[in-house]
This record gives structure tokens, C-alpha cells and sequence, in this order.
């Protein structure tokens, strides 16, 4: 099953666990099973017109998804999703 | 009442604590230092005039403890230098340019880091972190030094050799990850959930940025307490943009500088990595990330985490995001050294290309006093000028009839 990391801030929705499996066929659908067994996440993480919100980054494997199909990606027993907060740099 | 109060979220307003933290649990917005000035007003600018000659004569108006030990290199309060040569060649009568490659690391992210090392050393931190396009990794590498502290810094391994030596002379881990920097960045912010260290750039944050300020401060200060009518800042994550609006603000309400207005904040990018241009070029504030391909590469960051507030900023103050070519840099480095021998690294060459752009569109009457933040030095980046350097190089024997040949004065 595709596994989700879940980041430090959001681990109070998931009952304190950084990994939640979900079976899902593409990413908008493994966020539905998140929020499903751990309710709270869908509007964490998604805006009101079901879009990542401008401060999440999500990952699937290495890949920021807004690089590819976005929410559209389809998942694989093997993959892993990361929700990983904005950070500053340089 | 404390001085230095708490966080609060940016987009929800939710406080938090006063902790190693950088994001909203609610909303995933970014965590910035709540102050009270009210006891620290009086006599402020006497204060500031009377303090020492670095960023640190600011102190009241940065998230230190009262009494903390600084762990400085006597960063910052680098010379405003005014740019007559450059500006003649601009039609800009009142140019000036803040001189940040002469901080001890030779970048602006001195002034950043020593705030942060300070902070976490305050705390009881052994250790710090960042992710790094390799100017923030030199700082580190020095301060943690500076401070007896444990360093690991990671770099996208293709960075220019110049910041591995001048970072790894420092001795810290130097950890040479295989991706660029938004790789580097995202192993980070899960490294920072699992490591109990100061992230400079990722759970101190909050504290760390705080530091960019002082560069707009010693603006303001050494233009005789006056704000500039624009300023032209180089974008990577647009950390620093939004501090210079809050700086700016901060002058203005304390009276440390008269009227109201805020100069016009100009945000400038390589169009080879170019997010927070082509949101703003579109008109919306949803900054989409880029994969960046730029020989800037201390602001080729492709997913850039202040983005939307660099749009809102800029347009809010009257400013513009512009975005230049690889050429544009390079040119505009060697404008700089021709005309004011300042050699400035691809991040000021792209600050630079900016405001020859904008200058020659005829953005200006010419009466503006306008800034430009030259955030680190030449030799950093030494290497992108390669075959394009500009003068005249000859080879003669050690003889008189050699030069009179080849020289030919």
C-alpha cells in the first residue's frame, strides 16, 4: 500500500503516528483515505477548490506533484507521499 | 511586558509560544516573531547611534533574550556606497549601493545566521543545521565555529567549489546531497522533525530572518534617517524581501524615519529560475515551483516558500518583480566592477541586471533615491565569469621591447 509520511505539525490528526497507509489509485484519491481514517487532514491540506494549499508541499517519491499531474498522479503499492511544510532558504 | 513576545501564523493569526518552530499547525502559514516596542521607543535612535559599528546596534529591534551572549563576527552595518559612475551611466543622479559582500563570510546571510546561532546557543542548542545554496552553509560553517557549536550543512553536491572550501575550512559536516536545492531543502525539513538541532532555515526560522531587517535598517541610518524612495532585492525563497517591508514598516512606526510611505520594494529574479516572476508576470499571488537552470545559484531556488508575499509586497508598495538572462547577469556584474569596482556575485549581477533593466525602460525620472542590495561578493561565484571577463589580459617577456611590442602605450 502506498505509504503517506505525515509532518510533525499535522501528527496530532493522526493520533502521533509519521506514517499512515492508504489504498488508493492516485493521490487525490489517497488523501480522501487519509481523511477518512483520520479525519481533519482534507482541510488541512486542500483549499476550498480541492487544490493543495500555497503552504503545502506535497511529494510523491522525490517529485513536488505541481512538477507533474498534480493531485491527478496516480500511486503504486510502492510509493511514498510526503507532506512537507514551505521552507525559507538560500 | 516582554519585548519579544511570541509567534504568529502570517495567514491565520494563530500565537504560538516562543519555540524552535516555523509553521502554523492550523494552516500551514509561516510563524513570524511578535514584538512589543513600547518600552524600547525612548531614545531609540540615540541608542542605535551609540551602539556598536555592526547590525548588532539594532538589538531592541531583533528576537534575542535580554542579556544573551551574541555570537557575532561584527556583521553588517556595510557600506552605503553612492554609485555616481554607475548612476551616470543610468541617468540615476541618486543611486546607491548596500555593500553586503564586505560581511565577514562575504554575504548577507551573516547577518541571518548570527541571529540564529545566538538564538539556539540562548536555548540550549549543540547543534545547527540548514539546507543550503551555499552562501547560508558558509555562515553557518563560520558562526557554529564562532560559537564552539556542531555544524551540518547540506548543499546541492553540484554547488561552485568556492563555497565548499570557503564553507568546509570551518570544519562542520558538509553534506554534499545529490539533487538541487528544493531536494536539499525537503530532506531537510524532515531531517529538522527527527534531529533535535537548530535548522537556521527551517524550525528557527522565525528567529533567523528576523536578521535580514538590519540590512534596510543601516539603509535608513546611513541615508541620515530616511527611507529610500526604491529598493532593488534579489529573490531566492523571498525570505528576505518581506523582511525588508516589515523593517521599513517598523522605521516608520517608531519615528525613527518622518512621513509614511514605504519605498517601493523591486523583486528581482533569474529568468532561469523565475517562480515568483511568472506569478507576478500572470497577476496572481499562486507561485507554481520551476526546476531552476541559472548560474545564480544562491537564489535558484525552484519552490520558493515567501513567494506570494514577494507579489503582494511588491505590488502593495508600488514595486515590481523583473526577471533577467543569463547574459544580463554577467554584463551587469562587469558594469558594476567597471564602473564602481565593486565585484558582486550572479545573485547581485541578477540584482543589478534588474535595475539596468528597469532603468534603461526608463522606470525612473531620475531624482529617486534608490538602493540596490548587493548580498554577497564576486569570488564566491568566480567561475561564471569565465572567458567573459571583461579588460584587457596580456602575456609579455620580462623586457622593455616586450611591453613596447605587445602593450604598444
Amino acid at each position: 500500500m502506498p505509504t503517506i509520511r505525515i509532518p510533525g505539525p499535522l501528527r496530532s490528526l493522526s493520533g502521533g503516528q509519521s506514517t499512515v497507509d492508504v489504498e488508493a489509485a492516485d493521490l487525490r484519491g489517497a488523501i480522501e483515505r487519509l481523511d477518512e481514517k483520520h479525519p481533519g487532514f482534507k482541510s488541512r491540506l486542500l483549499d476550498e477548490e480541492g487544490e493543495p494549499r500555497q503552504f503545502v508541499n506535497i511529494y510523491l517519491n522525490d517529485e513536488d506533484i505541481r512538477l507533474g499531474d498534480g493531485l491527478r498522479s496516480p500511486v503504486k503499492e510502492s510509493d511514498e507521499i510526503s507532506i512537507v511544510p514551505a521552507v525559507a532558504g538560500g | 511586558m516582554a519585548r519579544v513576545q511570541a509567534l504568529r501564523c502570517r495567514e491565520c493569526g494563530t500565537e504560538y509560544q516562543l519555540q524552535p518552530t516555523h509553521v502554523c499547525e492550523q494552516c500551514f502559514g509561516p510563524l513570524d516573531v511578535v514584538y512589543d516596542y513600547t518600552e524600547v521607543t525612548r531614545g531609540l535612535r540615540e541608542r542605535i547611534a551609540s551602539g556598536p559599528p555592526s547590525m548588532w546596534r539594532y538589538r531592541d529591534l531583533l528576537p534575542i533574550p535580554d542579556g544573551a551572549p551574541l555570537v557575532t563576527l561584527d556583521e553588517g552595518f556595510t557600506p552605503l556606497v553612492r554609485a555616481e559612475r554607475l548612476g551616470a551611466e543610468l541617468g540615476l543622479r541618486n543611486l546607491y549601493l548596500k555593500n553586503d559582500t564586505m560581511n565577514p563570510t562575504n554575504s548577507f546571510k551573516d547577518r541571518v545566521v548570527s541571529v540564529a546561532v545566538t538564538w539556539a546557543r540562548a536555548h540550549g542548542f549543540e547543534t545547527m543545521g540548514c539546507a543550503s545554496t551555499g552562501n547560508l552553509a558558509n555562515a553557518v560553517a563560520a558562526y557554529s565555529a564562532r560559537a564552539g557549536l556542531e555544524a551540518y550543512v547540506f548543499m546541492p553536491a553540484d554547488i561552485e567549489n568556492a563555497k565548499v572550501v570557503a564553507t568546509s575550512v570551518y570544519e562542520p559536516n558538509l553534506i554534499a546531497v545529490r539533487g538541487n536545492y528544493d531536494d536539499v531543502n525537503r530532506l531537510c525539513s524532515q531531517l529538522a522533525e527527527e534531529l533535535p538541532w537548530a535548522f537556521c532555515n527551517i524550525n528557527v526560522r522565525p528567529f533567523y530572518a528576523e536578521g535580514s531587517k538590519t540590512l534596510t535598517f543601516e539603509t535608513a541610518e546611513q541615508l541620515g534617517w530616511q527611507l529610500p524612495d526604491e529598493i532593488v532585492i534579489p529573490i531566492g525563497s523571498g525570505c528576505q524581501f518581506v523582511r525588508h517591508r516589515r523593517a521599513a514598516g517598523e522605521l516608520l512606526e517608531l519615528g525613527l524615519v518622518p512621513g509614511d510611505r514605504l519605498p517601493a520594494l523591486t523583486a528581482a529574479q533569474a529568468l532561469g529560475c523565475a517562480p515568483v516572476y511568472n506569478a507576478w508576470r500572470d497577476g496572481t499571488e499562486r507561485v507554481r515551483p520551476v526546476r531552476p537552470n541559472t548560474i545564480a545559484k544562491s537564489i535558484a531556488i525552484g519552490n520558493p516558500s515567501d513567494g506570494p508575499y514577494v507579489v503582494r509586497i511588491a505590488k502593495e508598495t508600488g514595486g515590481l518583480v523583473e526577471a533577467v538572462t543569463e547574459e544580463e547577469i554577467v554584463d551587469a556584474i562587469r558594469l558594476l566592477a567597471r564602473t564602481e569596482g565593486i565585484f558582486t556575485e550572479t545573485a547581485g549581477g541578477v540584482t543589478l541586471g534588474v535595475l539596468v533593466k528597469l532603468a534603461r525602460a526608463g522606470r525612473w525620472k531620475g531624482d529617486e533615491v534608490i538602493v540596490a542590495y548587493l548580498t554577497g561578493h564576486g569570488l564566491k561565484t568566480a567561475d561564471a565569469l569565465n572567458g567573459s571577463a571583461g579588460g584587457r589580459t596580456v602575456e609579455i617577456d620580462p623586457t622593455l621591447k616586450s611591453f613596447r611590442e605587445v602593450v604598444a602605450v
